[in-house]
């Protein structure tokens, strides 16, 4: 599924690089913990996170993740925004839950990495 | 080509600059995109742990037409017992390494996941050295 028509069924605000939301979607991760994150090797992943700081994103930028939805309402900083420019990383605020998200992501056909 | 960073005990802010440029030139030299993850994984791992858990650390990256050797030297505390750091889930972070989404013990094993060569030794009270081997061609078995 495109970036696009996630975000469109989600809901969220896409705070910047909406020129990558072409990008495709197979599977989404969900964690606060980017030691976890970092073990995934699967591709064209997004990742649903509460830690909104600047190693979520590089985090997301070593292991090649296409966006990021920050859930319970974290705010992105400018420094994130940066980082994310440099690399072509949709960074999405969501208001609701991790596991809101999850479940909408989960009915839209995206599935899990293990 | 030889490459050489300084990674600052405690500065969440930059760990992670060093992987960033390693990705970026591996990327202008055409390195296959599964091997730039492997490296850049298993360096932002040990980034990160510099920063965690040293004083400050040195990193060193060497590229040539087979494989890239990464060295990180940290001053720092030192690893009592290693077997004990690479089991999957021991961590000795910090409350604020743990706010920072790190700490889960999952580093160590990690670097070694993403290593063709693997190499730790650490003194109590004087650091610990990594040594990350991977291999530009006949990457990890079964990849």
């Amino acid at each position: 599924m495109k970036l696009k028509e996630l975000v469109g069924c989600i809901g969220g605000s896409v705070v910047c690089c909406e020129e990558c939301l072409d990008n495709e979607i197979e599977y989404a991760f969900a964690s606060d913990l980017m030691s976890d994150v970092l073990t995934v090797k699967t591709e064209k992943l997004l990742l649903i996170t509460g830690l909104a700081n600047i190693q979520a994103v590089r985090t997301a930028e070593m292991s090649d993740l296409q966006a990021i939805v920050f859930v319970r309402n974290k705010r992105v900083s400018e420094d994130m925004i940066r980082l994310a420019k440099e690399n072509c990383i949709v960074l999405i605020e969501y208001p609701g839950t991790m596991f809101k998200v999850a479940g909408i992501l989960y009915n839209l056909g995206i599935k899990a990495v293990y | 080509m030889h490459f050489e960073f300084k990674v600052q005990g405690g500065d969440f802010v930059r760990a992670g600059n060093a992987s960033s440029q390693i990705k970026k030139i591996l990327k202008q030299l055409n390195v296959d995109s599964t091997i730039i993850k492997r490296v850049v994984v298993a360096l932002y791992e040990g980034e990160v742990n510099i920063a965690a858990h040293a004083f400050n650390g040195l990193i060193s990256v060497d590229i040539d037409t087979e494989k890239i050797i990464i060295a990180l030297d940290d001053n720092g505390p030192g690893i009592p017992d290693i077997g004990l750091a690479m089991q999957p889930g021991f961590s000795t972070a910090s409350p604020i390494v743990r706010e920072m989404g790190f700490g889960a013990g999952m580093g160590l094993p990690n670097i070694k996941d993403n290593s063709d060569d693997f190499k730790i030794s650490s003194e109590v009270g004087l650091g610990t050295y990594l040594e990350i081997t991977v291999y530009l061609k006949g990457s990890k078995e079964g990849e």
